[in-house]
């Protein structure tokens, strides 16, 4: 029994309860009592890289308890981590300081604000940790409501629209998962809920389902997984609620809330569901294609870079959903990395634009223009994050990038092929529109008088650029980790996939 | 057989409190009238340490006519406690629309021991009479506001309507005793399972005394009335009539169809999915369009009636418990939800509108939180009892395999979830339309919803001491 991730959701739960005693009056205090709570769970969360096995392809870190077991309910308060969901976690944690020091201009009702803000980072961290399906669930839920609350009470004109576009999307996705999980249940003989066992369960023939269960069980699933990433044509409440979203709130929502869709097709479909996986990645690769395609092209002619971003979002999540379902070893450890990186970049990026927007109230391209000259270190840490995302050897996004391609190419060539026409269409929208933003002539006279980054917001994009360029050269602190566990996933579909062709 | 009559003790004291109070009535000064609440509450109390004392104590009473169960026992500690949040309510419901209108108290007593009746029937006669004191007494406790238009409209509207219902419901009673030879249920439940029973009159008994719960538990299609009086009921009565009534008549018939005609299952099983569709399908989308809170949380009564018939059609033997599970969370978050309404809606029902909760929730932050929480709850979002009530519900009817039924719950769900949003959506994100002075809720009230509050969190964190009272209750 190991108790180092309940306290993990224990420290921002208490954080969060904490700030509810004090006067919204004090706003200064409360960020700091938020920020002091986020900081000391990311230094918590620390020890955990330290102490994980890489070797090891079973859970870590496992805590199992009774949450309630009566009569025919049989469900655990089971948490534990393995090479996937570790640096998830890990980057929920690294984030949330970041988040709450971009929140920095929040003025109005700053303490529910920041409940909000530690609330999603337990449901987030939840959601990375649980291994019973109904914990799982729960936490998935949680990050619902103040993500809702977030979009909708601090977001821009349309945040009204585009909370309530969020959460029907969501919730309509959760509750056929509900319905999956529970369905699962009644297949399972031994009556719980527990993941790591139905899982190994279902692949030793234990839990017999029929394929046509099998691929209804998938869908459920899957669709409320593809909500979240969002997969193309699920994808359009993402545009809206990122432009809506306060900075903290896009941040997250690309860094970590995306994830979690990605995160459960990795954790739930694939290994539960190898036949129905295997069978349906045709389709579901050709989705994530277009997505990559319809993505970048779409972000090329966006006049608002709020807007733009959130579209090469789709884009990156695209490659993410490719590698995963390239089912092989590198494609599925370079999407668990893009994840990663596109975390980090993404996260980055929407942070600068908030910068921008504290100063300018704007986010349209047009506002702008020759902010080079006025901004330089601004400018700088923007390319940065540009050059990320768009994947440039040495930065975290070539890492993944590369890896998901070599692994599509292995699939299939023609998914190669077409991806890789992807990664040259965001290059040129990011690009173009650094270009319009940065360079040229100053046209609007507000924008000469602009003061550059101050010491809270350097210190802010400081660690992300660390990391960037540590995950850009040296990614073998992160793969290393990751290795055994994604074997495990790939291996059982393998034996799938044998089986599959022994049969005729 | 003996008259054993300890089993109805609480039902004993909570009638006699009512006449005692109704005695008093004409002694006691306009302006006290309001203080008869605190007998009242007395005389429930009584009844509860009754019944918990006899807890346990199953058998039959009254030669046969009523039956001691965990069931009975845990609808009756149910109801109990749910009228005892309705008196509270009614009280400072009087003393803020200045409303010297004593009986009312009473008329709730009486009410409830119907409720109790009807939960502890083993014959048809006693639940029907259950059933009539219990709606007597709402008729007359709907037009109570009796200066009020809308108030009498509602109690006219809700007697003509309950009152044809009502035959329908004896016509079925006689046709089951015409097919069967008996009222009793354990020995109708014999003779079916002997197959000793007219089937065609029997079907006829079962269609007509579905026709007369569906009335009075708001079934589609035989909900129409609804809205309209709980409108037009003064909010106590409301939540009476959304949580009481609605309870005890869908707790007889979940007795009569899994302990008499369980045989019938293929028959009524139908009829059920039918209405279920359509009570979860209208009450959800009924309630979109909805102006006002009140008809707002009455189509959403409705669509909850539809939940739980999710469980009776399932028919098996995870039903009960979830029903009984969702019977209380459905009863915690609809009183805490029209509570906070009551509350805020001032005298005279002055904010009832949707739009008047535009902005309140800064302003009145414990009320803006707590009704946050029953909405959300009612949604049936994670971490409240609303959800774990429905998880056990949904669970019930997987496990019948009713994939159809529970797709249809899905929609019916995800389209419930808007227009509970948009309420939180308008407290916390609209801005407030005129200044509104800040409320005195006395401490009673605020209490209870406190509790009402922790309860619905509790029950949708920890559901497993609940659960196994559930369990326990769920055997007849």
């Amino acid at each position: 029994m190991n108790f180092q991730l309940t306290v993990l959701l224990l420290i921002p739960a208490i954080g969060s309860l904490v700030i509810s005693l004090f006067p919204d009056q004090k706003g200064q205090t409360l960020k700091g009592i938020a920020l002091l709570f986020t900081i000391i769970t990311f230094l918590y969360s620390l020890p955990l890289i330290i102490q994980f096995e890489p070797q090891s392809d079973i859970m870590q870190f496992v805590y199992n308890v009774p949450w309630f077991d009566v009569g025919f309910f049989h469900i655990h308060y089971h948490v534990g981590i393995d090479g996937i969901s570790l640096f998830l976690v890990i980057l929920t944690t690294f984030l949330m300081p970041l988040v709450i020091l971009a929140s920095w201009n929040v003025r109005t009702k700053i303490r529910s604000y920041l409940f909000f803000i530690l609330m999603l980072e337990v449901g987030m961290v939840g959601v990375f940790i649980a291994l019973d399906l109904v914990l799982f669930y729960v936490f998935w839920e949680v990050t619902l409501i103040p993500m809702y609350f977030l979009i909708g009470v601090w977001g821009g004109a349309r945040r009204i629209y585009a909370a309530v576009k969020f959460f029907i999307y969501t919730m309509t996705g959760s509750l056929l998962m509900l319905v999956a999980i529970i369905t699962l249940y009644f297949f399972n003989d031994a009556k719980d809920f527990d993941l790591v066992r139905i899982t190994d369960r279902l692949s030793s023939g234990e839990i017999s389902i029929s394929p046509v269960a099998e691929l209804l069980l998938f869908l459920a699933f899957f669709i409320a997984f593809a909500i979240k990433i969002p997969l193309f044509p699920l994808h359009t409440w993402l545009p809206d609620a990122h432009v809506e979203a306060p900075t903290g709130g896009s941040v997250i929502l690309a860094s970590i809330l995306l994830k979690m869709g990605a995160y459960g097709l990795l954790r739930f479909c694939l290994p539960m569901f190898p036949n129905a996986s295997l069978s349906l990645a045709p389709l579901i690769c050709v989705l994530a294609i277009v997505g990559i395609l319809y993505g970048s092209l779409v972000a090329m002619v966006q006049p608002d870079i709020k807007k733009l971003i959130a579209y090469s979002s789709v884009s990156h999540l695209g490659f993410v959903v490719l590698g995963i379902f390239s089912f092989n070893l590198q494609s599925i450890e370079g999407a668990t990395f893009q994840m990663l990186g596109h975390g980090l970049s993404t996260g980055g990026l929407f942070l600068l634009v908030g910068m921008i927007y504290d100063r300018r109230h704007s986010h349209l391209i047009q506002d702008f223009g020759g902010l080079a000259s006025t901004m330089p270190r601004y400018a700088s840490f923007f390319m940065i994050f540009v050059l990320s995302s768009i994947g440039l050897p040495g930065l975290s996004g070539f890492v993944g990038e590369f890896l998901i391609l070599q692994g599509a190419f292995l699939a299939k060539y023609s998914y190669a092929i077409w991806a890789t026409l992807g990664i040259v269409l965001s290059a040129i929208c990011m690009l173009w529109m650094y270009q319009r933003v940065f360079f040229g002539i100053t046209e609007h006279e507000e924008n000469r008088v602009l003061t550059d980054l101050n010491l809270r917001e350097t210190a802010t994009l400081i660690p992300l650029v660390i990391l960037i360029l540590w995950m850009g050269l040296y990614p073998t602190t992160f793969l290393h980790r990751m290795d055994a566990s994604i074997h495990k996933v790939v291996a059982r579909l393998e034996i799938t996939h044998q089986l599959e062709y022994r049969e005729p | 057989m003996n008259l054993n009559y300890t089993h109805l003790l609480p039902e004993i004291i909570l009638s006699l409190t009512g006449i005692i109070i109704m005695l008093v009535i004409p002694f006691v000064s306009r302006n006290q009238q309001v203080r008869l609440g605190y007998p009242t509450l007395v005389g429930i109390c009584l009844a509860f340490l009754v019944l918990i004392l006899e807890w346990n104590q199953t058998g039959l009473a009254f030669f046969g006519m009523v039956l001691q169960d965990p069931f009975s026992q845990f609808c009756k500690a149910l109801f109990l406690l749910s009228t005892a949040v309705i008196v509270l309510i009614t009280m400072t419901y009087l003393k803020q629309e200045n409303l010297a209108v004593g009986e009312c108290y009473p008329l709730l007593l009486f009410a409830t021991v119907g409720m109790c009746l009807m939960a502890a029937g083993a014959d048809l006669i006693i639940s029907f009479l259950g059933l009539e004191i219990l709606s007597i007494s709402t008729y007359i406790l709907v037009g109570f506001k009796k200066r009020n238009y809308k108030s009498n409209e509602s109690a006219i509207k809700y007697f003509l309507l309950g009152a044809f219902s009502t035959t329908f419901l004896l016509y079925g009673i006689a046709f089951v005793y015409g097919a069967t030879g008996s009222t009793k249920y354990l020995i109708i439940a014999e003779s079916i399972h002997t197959l000793n029973f007219e089937y065609h009159i029997l079907l006829w008994g079962l269609g007509l005394m579905l026709v007369g719960f569906g009335f009075k538990i708001a079934l589609a299609p035989f909900h129409i009335w609804a809205p309209d009086v709980y409108e037009g009921a003064p909010l106590p009565v409301m939540a009476h009539l959304a949580v009481g009534v609605k309870i005890s008549a869908l707790i007889v018939l979940t007795r009569i169809l899994f302990q008499v005609l369980p045989e019938l299952s293929q028959e009524w099983q139908l009829l059920l999915w039918v209405s279920a569709v359509l009570t979860m399908g209208i009450g959800n989308i009924a309630a979109l369009t909805q102006t006002n809170i009140k008809r707002m949380l009455a189509y959403s009564s409705i669509a909850h009636a539809g939940y739980l018939l999710l469980g009776l059609t399932a028919h098996n033997e995870l039903s009960l418990q979830g029903i009984l599970y969702y019977l209380v969370a459905y009863t915690l978050m609809t009183l805490g939800a029209l509570t906070v309404v009551q509350i805020l809606g001032g005298q005279n029902e002055h904010y009832i509108q949707i739009e008047d909760y535009a902005g309140i929730g800064y302003r009145y932050p414990f009320l803006g939180i707590s009704l946050s929480i029953f909405l959300i709850s009612l949604a049936g979002i994670p971490t409240t009892a609303g959800f774990m009530g429905k998880f056990f519900l949904f669970a019930a009817t997987l496990k019948s395999g009713m994939y159809g039924l529970i797709i249809l719950a899905i929609i019916a769900s995800a389209i419930g979830i808007y227009y509970y949003l948009r309420v939180i959506v308008l407290m916390y994100m609209g801005e407030l339309q005129d200044e509104r002075s800040l409320i005195n809720i006395p401490l009673s009230l605020r209490i209870v919803i406190l509790i009402m509050v922790l309860g619905t969190v509790y029950l949708g964190t920890l559901p497993g001491t609940f659960l196994n009272l559930a369990i326990e209750a769920a055997n007849f």
